[in-house]
């Protein structure tokens, strides 16, 4: 019998230290915009994404400018369509929900990126592949295996553009829920159930029309 | 004795969380959270405050000198915090030295070798690539995604070698079962050599490092494929650069001050040395403690050493897998 504790022992302390590595390597201010049409379906989310100095010098390396020290919308243009490229593998970091139901997001339009106080800041349309109607939509941003943190800007985080009168939005922010903290022990961890963990960070977007 | 066993589970599992949860600094501990997710949180948060701390500080640097040694207490203090929330090279180490007949003295040297080599490469890479090829993002990214991929298979590859050896060990263990019966007569005298006796007499049962091995010597060091496996271990930990120094050194770069970032670098990679040596020396105690606890039964006590060091290398072989697979997406590098 004793056996079997002698391993769990072992199995514990290593399991114990193993599992993700993950906390956040950049940062993004965010700001987003629930796009409608004139007839109150959702088309897409718009966001405007600023990074953090350190990853914004890390993506500019190498990157020519005619000026030192200042980047065109069109000298920044390969690096946009990069980032746009490389999103894609990640869901875009944005996932949305129709009455519960999941949907999808087609490549990124309109996207460009800006470059001001040693900051970049990248403008993107990310158009729905089905546009919907829906009673609540459920939309979240964040990086599920959170090497990314997203954090919504103070002042105005979320903006409905076009949205029926009676609809109604509700933001949460990761922090604000005490409860997602706490789900942060290590008993995910001793799941090896990190693969989403980044979950727990993520900012909830809610939009009722009755 | 299952009671002592599992009671010695909680101690330890206990004084790792207490000593994770020091603050080195000596200030109070934030809100008094005895729940162990309080501590790994704080962690991550820690962490990432140190590493925030460290773009602002570089660019202190530049006008102020003194600014440098900032740096580097921050970048030894995330090197500390880093290590300490979860991640797969105190894992692989603390696996590796379980599989074998280690010492702590050996897991420590381990752990730094396994460091300074990922602070290494780290540096060459951002010198190679920012520095004297001015790569773009995108190329570094990719180069960064090659080296995990080769480091993943390389601890799979690893991991299946330990369990390939230790498997051997283990079989042999499971046939030679029945010997406890005659053993029995030796038990009460000469403890210190008994099983040396006893793998005389029934041959091929113990190895030569079975048994009461108390410190390292010179043979155990240096022995047939000692220091060449030790090798293994700190190639398939310390290869993969980690994603933070690598952003610190090309803004470093960027500032003009890329002897700062390197510097920060090392220091980083010696507060990580420091958390994954002591875990490392913690799995090794573990071992011990669970060969002393498993000494009382004869015959059974082999056994369940080699089913621990089967099982280890096992886990090696596991989070070489799912890291190479991407089960453990959470150490992916993120290329944007």
């Amino acid at each position: 019998m004793h056996r079997l504790s002698g391993l769990l022992l072992i199995v514990g302390i290593t399991l114990g230290a193993a599992a993700a590595e993950a906390h956040p390597h950049v940062w993004i201010a965010a700001k987003s915009e629930v796009v409608y049409a004139p007839d109150g379906t959702i088309t897409g989310v718009r966001h405007a994404w600023t990074f953090d100095e350190m990853f914004t010098t890390y993506a500019l390396q190498g990157l020519a400018s005619k000026t030192k020290g200042v980047y065109t919308r069109e000298e920044l243009a390969p690096l946009a369509q990069t980032n746009v490229e490389s999103l894609k593998e990640f869901n875009f970091f944005t996932f949305a929900k129709a009455d519960g139901k999941k949907e999808k997001f087609v490549e990124p339009v309109d996207y460009f990126l800006e470059y001001r106080d040693s900051e970049l800041t990248l403008h993107f349309m990310l158009p729905l592949k089905t546009p919907f109607k829906a009673k609540q939509t459920a939309l979240e941003v964040f990086d599920p295996s959170y090497f990314i943190d997203f954090k919504f800007d103070d002042k105005d985080p979320i903006k409905l553009n076009g949205a029926p009168a009676a609809c109604k939005m509700q933001f949460q922010r990761p922090n604000d829920g005490t409860a997602n903290a706490q789900r942060l022990n290590e008993q995910n961890f001793m799941n090896g159930d990190n693969s989403n963990y980044g979950a727990m960070f993520a900012n909830k977007i809610m939009v009722d029309c009755p | 004795m299952t009671a002592a066993a599992f009671a010695a589970v909680i101690v330890f599992d206990a004084s790792l969380h207490a000593l994770m949860a020091q603050n080195p600094f000596g200030g109070p501990r934030p809100a008094a959270e005895p729940q162990v997710g309080g501590i790994i949180g704080w962690i991550l948060a820690k962490q990432s405050e140190f590493y925030r701390e460290m773009s602002g500080t570089i660019r202190a640097a530049k006008s102020d000198g003194s600014a440098v040694w900032t740096l580097l207490g921050i970048s030894f203090a995330y090197g500390i915090f880093h290590a300490a929330g979860p991640g797969h090279g105190k894992a692989v180490i603390s696996s590796y030295l379980v599989a074998n007949e280690e010492t702590a003295r050996r897991g420590i040297v381990l752990s730094f070798a396994s460091a300074l080599l990922q602070a290494l490469v780290a540096v060459a890479l951002v010198a190679v690539l920012a520095w004297l090829l001015s790569s773009t993002a995108k190329t570094m990214c990719s180069a960064e995604k090659a080296i995990e991929i080769a480091s993943y298979a390389l601890i799979a590859a690893f991991g299946a070698r330990l369990v390939w050896t230790k498997g051997g060990g283990f079989m042999r263990a499971l046939q030679a079962k029945p010997a406890p019966a005659m053993a029995a007569a030796h038990h009460h005298h000469d403890h210190g050599h008994h099983h040396h006796d006893h793998a005389h007499a029934h041959d091929h049962v113990h190895d030569e490092h079975c048994g009461h091995s108390h410190g390292p010597t010179p043979d155990q060091l240096a022995g047939p494929g000692g220091w060449q496996r030790g090798l293994g271990a700190i190639f398939a930990v310390g290869m993969r650069p980690c994603s933070g120094a690598i952003l610190v050194l090309v803004f470093s770069l960027a500032q003009g001050l890329f002897w700062a970032g390197i510097a920060a670098t090392f220091v980083m990679g010696l507060g990580t040395a420091i958390t994954v040596a002591t875990i490392a020396v913690v799995a090794v105690s573990a071992k011990g403690l669970a060969r002393r606890l498993s000494a009382g039964s004869e015959g059974g006590g082999t056994l369940i050493m080699r089913g621990i060091e089967f099982g280890a290398a096992g886990l090696v072989l596991l989070f070489g897998l799912g890291l190479l697979f991407g089960y453990l997406a959470a150490e992916r590098a993120t290329c944007l």
